[in-house]
């Protein structure tokens, strides 16, 4: 058919067009690997802004505040950032993920 | 990611169209993919790969890494009928995550009072699918009863290749379709697929139980798919 019925008001990739078209910085962040059992599938995008407003979710909700503060630093830089997260390191308590999974999540600014 | 090549994502999305969009991860360039297009080499062969089995994932070709994010059409229900069963069906089927829409001449059952914002069509599917035609991600469930509006629809769907087809009645009724079906020159394999009568058999009485049975059996239909929309991402 011609016309999906995703629902817009949701959907990351949407928003991050309608933010950046209005003039708002974006930066958008995708789960490119799982290992584990990592909440959010590969392909999986949050969307955020210059001033750290965000839609969408790289994990169910353990790391985004990392990939936010690093997504603000990227829209400055305009350099990608591949990240990692699990719970192997030292921060696990502050930004890992308690499920046991590990993730990498790509972030790049949208230009 | 730049603006335009978001913007083309985001249109091949909304008309439907499965598209794959290659990043590499060395030097960020990417490059959006659609179904057919001819790609060169060992990223070609990864990114068809990509489309048949609907997995996003990082492949490394040319001595490069790439993420291939696929990009599938969401599955989406059409109901043929706006009756009582589809009145339940239709919130259901938002939960969980389908889009929906229902299409039914009789503009008695197709009004908005009785499906508050719900995508109707109260036309004859032959006019709506002249529009936008069933797709391999689509799941189609016939439940007027008629034939008159059930029928078209229903060769429809199995020419489209559905990943779901059913259709509401009892064994007696579903015998005189399949007459009707192979009458209308469709081979016996696909008048098979239709599920009937439609949904699990979980005993369900009421067009509420119904329609849990009918969304159940569709949500198993699309789960064990070949390939359509396993990369459902959001």
């Amino acid at each position: 058919m011609s016309e999906a019925t995703t629902d817009d008001s949701r959907d990351p990739l949407t928003i991050a067009q309608q933010w950046r078209t209005q003039g708002r910085e974006v930066a958008l962040a995708t789960v490119v690997e799982t290992w584990g059992s990592a909440p959010r599938p590969v392909g999986s995008h949050l969307v955020i802004d210059g001033e750290g407003n965000f839609h969408g979710s790289v994990s169910g909700g353990c790391v985004e505040g990392a990939v936010v503060a690093e997504a603000v630093d990227i829209i400055g830089s305009g350099r990608p950032r591949l990240l990692e997260f699990g719970v192997a390191d030292e921060t696990a308590w502050q930004v890992g993920l308690s499920c046991g999974g590990r993730i990498k999540v790509y972030v790049e600014r949208l230009n | 990611m730049e603006l335009a090549t978001l913007q083309a994502l985001n249109d091949e999305r909304k008309a439907r169209r499965a598209v794959v969009l290659v990043k590499s991860l060395d030097d960020g360039a990417e490059r959006l993919v659609r179904e057919g297009d001819a790609v060169e080499g060992a990223l070609g062969e990864r990114i068809a790969e990509a489309f048949r089995s609907g997995q996003s994932r990082v492949v490394e070709a040319g001595g490069a890494e790439h993420f291939l994010n696929v990009h599938l059409p969401p599955a989406r229900i059409v109901a043929i009928g706006a009756v009582h069963i589809t009145q339940a069906l239709a919130p259901m089927a938002a939960v969980a995550g389908y889009d929906f829409e229902i299409i039914d001449p009789r503009t008695a059952f197709a009004t908005p009072e009785r499906f508050p914002d719900v995508r109707l069509h109260a036309e004859w599917p032959e006019d709506v699918l002249a529009r936008q035609p069933f797709d391999p991600y689509t799941a189609v469930a016939a439940v007027t009863h008629d034939p008159k509006i059930d029928d078209f629809a229903l060769k429809a769907a199995l020419e489209a290749g559905c990943f779901y087809v059913g259709a509401l009645g009892s064994r007696k009724t579903h015998a005189k379709r399949v007459e009707r079906l192979t009458e209308l020159g469709l081979p016996p394999e696909r008048i098979e697929r239709i599920q009937a009568p439609i949904g699990l058999a979980i005993g369900a009485a009421s067009p509420g139980e119904i329609a849990v049975a009918v969304l159940a059996q569709i949500i198993a239909a699309f789960r064990s798919r070949e390939t359509a929309g396993k990369g459902r991402s959001s």
